[in-house]
Parts: structure tokens; sequence; C-alpha cells
């Protein structure tokens, strides 16, 4: 679908800062992940009368950092306050958020849209804590009974918010891709870990009201469910009935928004400052926070290009991660840079998709080996391909690999052996090509790879071949 | 009188006092306590007799108002909602009491969540004046300070939201400190309106408040609101003269019980015997602190309360239903009336489209507040009031007529919303009912306040009248 002037995007990002050591308002690990329900919990993240909030300045830190790197201006002092409601995953029966001085506000993100580069505002950037988790018994509307995980309670969120400046599901995808690149770089979280990054999408057509979605937990969810509600409100406006303002749930499963609240059902939060914190000064630390910011992946994608000379498209594919970004700098420093940019962004980023697999799982010091294999013309292509798989699937170093699998690329005399063979053989072939048929080559060639089982370097070959016509014919 | 009792402790026997004042409870007509931690008590107490030294509070048995977290220990704020609930964990001031060596006796009667001035609001029925049981010892407090009056504990702690340390204390004719705002931890006492309220000591003397608050105070570094402390025993004895004091205009007048109000100027006579001097100051805005006082406290209220819904700890009631009804039902059994009306009210306030009327504006009243005392006491050092504007009131008197009870906070929650430190001591009678004298400082001259407290302590006799069921 190509951006429509009369859809509008706006997203909230929930960012879970789960690099950090502890919560946002007690010593609690953030490492519960793999821990049984409500063992990381304390007095202050169960909300037990009496126990009180401390801030923790690394979240704060995290948070102008973040700031930051989206273009935000940092306030000069933040204030925290509550945010009352009720639910069972919210023990203190408020969530401590941020509402007037939040921490960053005002920013923005260029991102590569449909129809060329456009600016995503950010409105701000603030602070929260994460709620508890429900565990339903059986399914959300058939459960006899919930159980309540309070592990991921008072875990640091940061909230993204921006003005509605996409036009299309897309667009909504591609800049959250770029948020989780930059949050990448920034080292405050980690994508892969569940409920790192929670969206609530609001979309509404040129002149209609808006519906928000809330809680989609993946970017391609995010795209479907704005695709889904772009067609449920043409539709709506189609049949001469207005979109009504509401929040709406997205039904993975089913991949379709379902309406929780309208307007009139919404939640008066009744914000205020929240007494138990101290409003805190930051201006202070921003000077070396920026001092300290990484080279961000626009930056890096430039440098890449000039520096390495590597195609606009690879230097893309290799900065959108952190890791990947540096490996290929590993390797580059002892490898010709437009080659190993090739084999890292066009075979190696699809090798580790195929099998779902990290950047780490592969040493740039085995890259680096590939790669001279590769340019000495000791291992062809295909040969260097099946080389990675091997290694990712059963380990082992790249001259084992070769040596065991036979990939080393035949000797000349082999090679030239099976020219000459194939050439008497393809009687036929041959007299086709001399009759001006260039393609009856590629057939002599395909033989002669088959006789030496794909070592031989298919140029050479193709080469060698032409030559040992023109002297038989002579 | 603790360092007495310290002295004959030391000689004597922990035990044998600790079951003393645990038959007199027992016995007792007050019903200061809510719960009693007899066991860990006794046995601190046998250790303490084998061993008799320790900390600055060795061997002392203190009570505990019971909205004081205490690890191991009921407690439940006076609610029904918090019956069962035993906290996990010791509030901050309670490991510092325990780190010097006091015994922890047990858990007071307080009006429900410190809200109240009469303890009638309890979910355990109201506690009794010792100096007539027909009468109320004050609130929020009162069964602290019933229990120090009665003679059924040595010293006590209390929290001060907007008078609930100094009213008791007043009304049961003992001392009463509320310190500033931040000397003493909150980490464990729960919250009522939490950006008022403060720990403080009630206790027979002044002497022994300087010593319960040189324990008590101090950073926290679970508390973002808390401060350094100072040093409070030490310089509590030196002399008052040169010392100026200043009585605000409107605190006394209209409204005020003859008899307190002529304690009050004895009391100020005292003071300049003493060689302090003295002259008239104004706190203008002090009409609007009630008004300020009640939108901020139940605002805070209205969100402080919101966790207690039954899931994880307190009172569950009847049969589970769905989220929404079973935690409904559990608030509208578990909540008292004025609770339900603070958190309806405060709620209210804080709405869409009120905040700015109310919440707001109450906000700007409390800095006006705060500024008529910042501007006072760069002029004078102390301010002299009475704490309440009359003695002790019926069981029953007022407590159907809100509005009225509002009313007797009249002298104690502008200190609150300053953030200022103010103590209550005995200062007269009015028949046979104690009358506090309210003394105001500067934040953070606890020092300056106790020791004023103490010269006119030390030349009166109030202190050392006991009431008859004592």
């Amino acid at each position: 679908m190509a951006a429509d002037n009369d859809v509008i995007v706006g997203l909230e990002v929930h960012v879970q800062l789960n690099r950090l050591k502890s919560k946002m308002f007690c010593g609690c690990s953030t490492a519960y992940h793999d821990s049984p329900p409500n063992s990381h919990t304390c007095p202050v993240c169960l909300g037990l009368p009496g126990s009180l909030p401390v801030l923790n300045r690394r979240a704060v830190e995290s948070g102008i950092k973040v700031g930051l790197a989206l273009n935000c201006r940092i306030e000069e002092n933040t204030l925290f306050y509550r945010k009352n409601y009720y639910y069972p995953d919210l023990p203190k029966g408020f969530q401590i958020s941020q509402y007037d001085f939040p921490l960053a506000t005002k920013g923005q993100v260029l991102i590569k849209g449909e129809d060329g580069e456009r600016k995503i505002r950010i409105t701000r950037a603030h602070l929260e804590e994460d709620p508890g988790r429900l565990v339903h018994a059986g399914t959300i509307d058939k459960a006899k009974y919930t159980m309540v995980d309070y592990n991921r309670c008072g875990m640091p969120l940061l909230e993204v918010v921006t003005e509605p400046d996409m036009r299309s599901p897309k667009e909504a995808r591609i800049f959250l891709d770029k948020l989780k690149s930059i949050l990448d770089y920034l080292d405050v979280f980690d994508g892969a870990l569940e409920g790192a990054m929670r969206v609530d999408a609001n979309i509404s057509l040129k002149g209609g009201d808006r519906a928000e979605v809330k809680n989609i937990s993946s970017f391609k969810g995010v795209e479907k469910a704005l695709s889904y509600e772009i067609t449920r409100q043409r539709n709506m406006r189609r049949r001469g009935m207005g979109v009504i303002q509401e929040t709406r749930h997205y039904d993975e499963l089913r991949g379709i928004t379902v309406s929780i609240r309208s307007k009139e059902q919404a939640h008066d939060y009744r914000y205020f400052p929240e007494p138990d914190l101290v409003p805190l000064r930051v201006a202070d630390l921003v000077p070396a926070i920026r001092a300290s910011l990484p080279e961000l992946p626009d930056a890096r994608r430039d440098r890449f290009r000039e520096e390495y000379g590597v195609a606009d498209d690879h230097a893309k594919s290799l900065t959108s991660e952190i890791k990947v970004a540096d490996f290929f700098e590993s390797v580059a420093s002892r490898a010709p840079p437009k080659l190993a940019a090739a084999w890292i962004a066009d075979v190696l980023k699809g090798e580790l998709n195929y099998r779902d697999a990290g950047i780490d799982r592969f040493s740039p010091d085995d890259m680096v080996e590939i790669l001279r294999l590769l340019s000495e013309g000791r291992i062809s292509d295909a040969a260097a391909v099946s080389v990675i798989r091997e290694i990712l699937d059963h380990g082992g170093s790249p001259a084992q690999v070769v040596e065991a699998l036979g990939l080393a690329k035949a000797g000349d005399d082999v090679v030239l052996q099976a020219v000459r063979f194939a050439v008497s053989d393809c009687v036929e072939a041959v007299s086709d090509y001399r009759k001006g048929n260039e393609r009856a080559l590629n057939f002599i060639v395909g033989q002669v790879m088959k006789r030496t089982k794909g070592r031989a370097d298919p140029g050479e070959a193709h080469r060698l071949v032409v030559e040992e016509i023109e002297r038989s014919q002579g | 009188m603790l360092t007495g009792l310290k002295r004959d402790l030391a000689s004597g026997s922990a035990e044998e006092y600790l079951e003393c004042l645990f038959e007199r409870i027992e016995k007792s007509k007050l019903n200061a306590f809510n719960a009693l931690s007899k066991e860990a008590a006794l046995e601190k107490a046998r250790k303490f007799d084998r061993s008799p030294w320790g900390g600055l509070l060795a061997g002392i048995p203190i009570a505990i108002k019971d909205g004081i977290s205490t690890k191991g220990i009921e407690t439940t704020c006076s609610s029904s909602i918090l019956r069962g609930y035993v906290p996990p964990y010791d509030a901050h001031v309670i490991e510092r009491l325990k780190a010097e060596g006091a015994i922890i006796m047990g858990k007071t009667n307080m009006d429900e969540f410190a809200m109240g001035t009469s303890t009638e609001t309890s979910c355990f029925g109201p506690s009794r004046n010792p100096w007539d049981v027909d009468r109320v010892p004050g609130g929020s407090s009162g069964g602290s300070a019933a229990a120090v009056a009665g003679g059924e504990a040595p010293c006590a702690l209390g929290s001060d939201t907007g008078g609930s340390v100094r009213c008791p204390a007043s009304f049961c004719g003992i001392v009463g400190l509320k310190p500033t705002y931040g000397l003493v931890s909150r980490y464990g006492l729960i919250s009522y309106a939490n950006s008022l309220e403060q720990i403080g000591p009630l206790t027979r003397s002044v002497e022994d408040s300087a010593l319960l608050l040189e324990v008590i105070s101090g950073h926290d570094p679970r508390d973002s609101t808390s401060a350094e402390k100072g040093q409070y025993l030490s310089g509590v004895r030196d002399e008052i003269s040169g010392l100026r004091l200043g009585v605000p205009r409107e605190y006394f007048g209209e409204g005020v019980d003859p008899a307190v109000e002529k304690s009050v100027w004895d009391a100020i006579s005292v003071l300049e015997e003493l060689g302090a001097s003295w002259r008239e100051v104004s706190l203008p805005h002090t009409k609007y602190a009630l008004a300020a006082y009640y939108i901020i406290a139940m605002s805070e209220a209205s969100s402080n309360l919101a966790r207690f819904d039954g899931l994880r700890y307190g009172r569950r009631t009847g049969e589970d239903r769905d989220w929404h009804t079973t935690f409904s039902k559990v608030r509208s059994a578990g909540f008292g009336k004025e609770t339900k009306r603070r958190i309806l009210l405060g709620t209210y306030a804080l709405s869409a489209g009120y905040y700015g009327r109310y919440y707001l504006k109450a906000l700007q009243v409390r800095t006006l507040i705060k500024q008529d005392f910042e501007r006072t006491l760069a002029d004078v050092d102390l301010l002299v009031s009475p704490t309440m504007p009359f003695p002790a009131f019926r069981i029953g008197e007022r407590i159907d007529d809100p509005l009225s009870l509002y009313m007797a906070d009249v002298f104690t929650v502008p200190i609150n919303l300053a953030g200022v430190p103010a103590i209550s001591l005995p200062c007269g009678f009015a028949g046979h009912l104690p009358i506090g004298l309210q003394l105001i400082g500067r934040h953070f001259e606890e020092d300056l306040l106790l020791r004023a407290a103490r010269s006119f302590e030390e030349a009166t006799p109030h202190h050392l009248r006991m009431p008859e069921v004592a």
C-alpha cells in the first residue's frame, strides 16, 4: 500500500529499558525472564503499604540518552506523576509516570518514507514503571481465574510518543524499525526479550475521528492492525457511518481489531505530582551524556559509504544493528571492504535470518578467512556459501570445512582434463557453437562443472572451453 | 524520665516492668492497643535482663501507632480492610528503635488510616482519654497518647498529618512532636497524605522527645524526601534567654476556649520570665489553611488508598467474582464511613475539570502559607499558640458533624502545610482536662524548639500531674 494522503498515523511506543540492572523504583533485578512468578519482587514493587519509590538514576540517564538520540529537548527539571486507575496488575492502584515536564520533548526522526524522506516529529519521551502481567487460566474470555505475576512490575519503561506524521502502515513499520535500531545502538534495551517493545497506534482518516489500537507486541502486528483499521474505517465512511473515537484491541490470531471502550468510557487518570519523589534537575546531566552518545545508525551508514566505498543498500543493511556494523568493521579492517560488505549483507545476514540467529553466532575471523580464500581463488562463490552454512550448522573453521567437504577449487590440470573430456564428448554442442550458437557453450561448461563437482571456477571453465574448442579446430 | 527508667531497668528487671505494663493494658478501659507483641517483647526483655546494656534505648518498651509497619506484627491502620495484614518488613523508624535496643510492645489504636481527631473512626472502637474515659484522647494517634498518659507505655510513636501527634498529646497532657517534613524517614509509614505527614514521638517529657527524635531521625535512602539530622539531646538543657517569640494573632480569639487562651498567655509569661521576649505577629493566610489542607490530604488519600483491593493482603469479602465486583465489594465492606468520605472527596478534587479549581488552588494556598511562616520566622525564633482550640471533647459529641471535627485542626494543619516542626506540651488544665501549648519553629530547628519546650517544662508543674486512671 502506497502512502495515502488521507491516512494519519501516530504511535506511542513503550520501550522496556531492560538493559538496566535494577527496576525503576526499587533494587529488584530486571533479569526475571526465566524466573518463577513473583520471585523478583520486594515491598516497593509489590506496592506494600508504607513502601516508597526511589528513582533509578540510571533509568533517567538512559531516558536522556534516547531523548538526545531522537533530537529532543531535555527539560531542565523533570517531575513524576501518579496515573490513577484500578487494575489487578497495578498493585498500588496507580502507575508512577510523567505528565507535565516529561524528560524529553519536541524531537524528530527522519525516515525513508514511501514517497521519499519523511520527518516524524517526536512529541515527548517519558519514564514510567511497567505494571505486572496477568496470566489467564486458558483463554482470556473463557478463563475461570486469572493469576498475576509481579516480576515485570516496576520494570523501567520509556514511552516515546510521536506526532501523527506517518501516512501508511508501512511507514509506521519503517519508523519502528528505525527507532529499534537507534535504541539498539544506545544499548538501553534488548529487543529479543519478551515484551521489550509494545506499541499503541492511533489511526484516523483525514477528517474522521481516531481509533487507538492498544498494546500491539510486534511490528508486523502494528502493520497488520493499521491496515485492518484503514479498511474498517474506509468501509464505515463508505456506508456513511462516522468512525467513533474509541480504544481498540488488536487480536493477533484473527488479525482484526475489536472495540474495548468508547470515548465516554475513557479513564480519568487524575494525574497529580507524586509526593514521594522530588523534582529532579536533569539539565546538568545532559552535556556528559551528549558527549558519550555513540555514532548513530544514520551517521554510521554515511560513513560506511564514504570510508569504505560500500553501496548504500549494503551500508543500510550493515548499520541497522550495531553488532552487525561492528562485525563488518572488524572484517573490513582485514579484508577488501566492498567484498566484505557484499558477503555480510547479502549472504551472511540471510543465512542468519534463515536460522533465526544473531551475528554473535559467526566470528569475524572466520569471515576474514573465507574472504581470503575467495580472493585467492581457492574456493568458488558457491563453495564459500557452503562453508558459511556448514560453520553455522555444524561448526568448525573455514579451512577444516573446505578440507572436510572437498570444497577446494580443483587444480588447473583437473579442470583442463575435464574441459578436454567435455569438449570431445559434446560433439553436437561443439558444432552448434561453431555455427554461432553461443548458448551451446553453457551446456559444455555445465558438463565441466559436473565433472569437477563444482570446484571449477565457472568463468575460468568458460575461458578454457573456448580455448579448447579453438585449439581442437586447428 | 526515660533516662531514669533506663537506670532502673538496668538495676531491676525489664521483664517484670513489661509484665506490669501488659497486665495494666489487659485490665485497662482505655482501648489504647490494637495488638500486643507480648511474647516477642518479653523475650527481648529477658535478653536485656541477662545483659543489661545496648543502645540509647536499651530495654525501653515503646508503643507503636498501628499505621507504622512492624515485621511480624499485624498492622491495620485501625481499618477493617487491613485485618490480618502482617508486614514482611519493618519501617525505618522500627529498625532504628530496635537497633538502639528498644522493645516493641504492640500497636496502638488510631483513627482509621489516621483520618480523624478522636480515634472514633477506628474499626476497633474509640480509645478513651485517661483524664476522663468518657472523652476522646484526640487523634489520630489517640491510642499512643492514651497509652503514654495512662501509664501503659513509657513512650510511643505516632504520626502527624494535620495534627495527629500534637492533638492527642494536647488532649492527654503529654508531649508530642511533629518534626520538620523530611527529618524522619516515612519508609514503612502507611500513607494517608504523604506530602504532609511525619512520624513523631509521644512522651512524658521534652527530654524524652529529644531522645526519641535522636534515634528515629536522619537520612534514609529509601525515602527520597528524607534529610540529614541534627543534634537534639546535647543542647536540650541550655537556657533560652534572648529567645524571640511570635504570637500569631490569627491563633487566638473566636472559637478558642477561654481557659485554653488563658493558659497559653500564662505560658507566654513564663517564657518571658525565662528570658524570652514576645511580640504579636500575623499569618494572614491562616483562614485558608483548613480548606487547602483537606483538599490536599483527601486528594493524596484517594490515591494512596487505591492499593487496598484485597488481592494481595488484608481482608477479602465473600465469594470471589470478577475483578471489578470483587475489589468493589472488598472496599465497600472494608473502609469506614469517614475513609470513604475522604476517598470520594479526594477523587472528585483530582478529577478532570476540577483539578485546577481545587487541587492546584490548594497547592497555591499552601505556598502562601509556607511563605507566611518563612516571613514571620525570619523576625522571631519561635511561634507560640494553643495546640487545640479546646480541651478533649466527649466521645460521640462531634463525630456526626465532620465539619466541626475538621475545625478542631485549625491550629495544627497550617504547620503540616508549611512543613515546619512543632511541639505540643502541657501548659495547664481546664477543670480536669489538660491543655496543650504549641511551639512552632523554623525548618530543621528542632534543637531550638526542644530547648524552649524543655525550659518551659522545667519551670512548670503541669507535666508532673498524672490522671487518676494511671
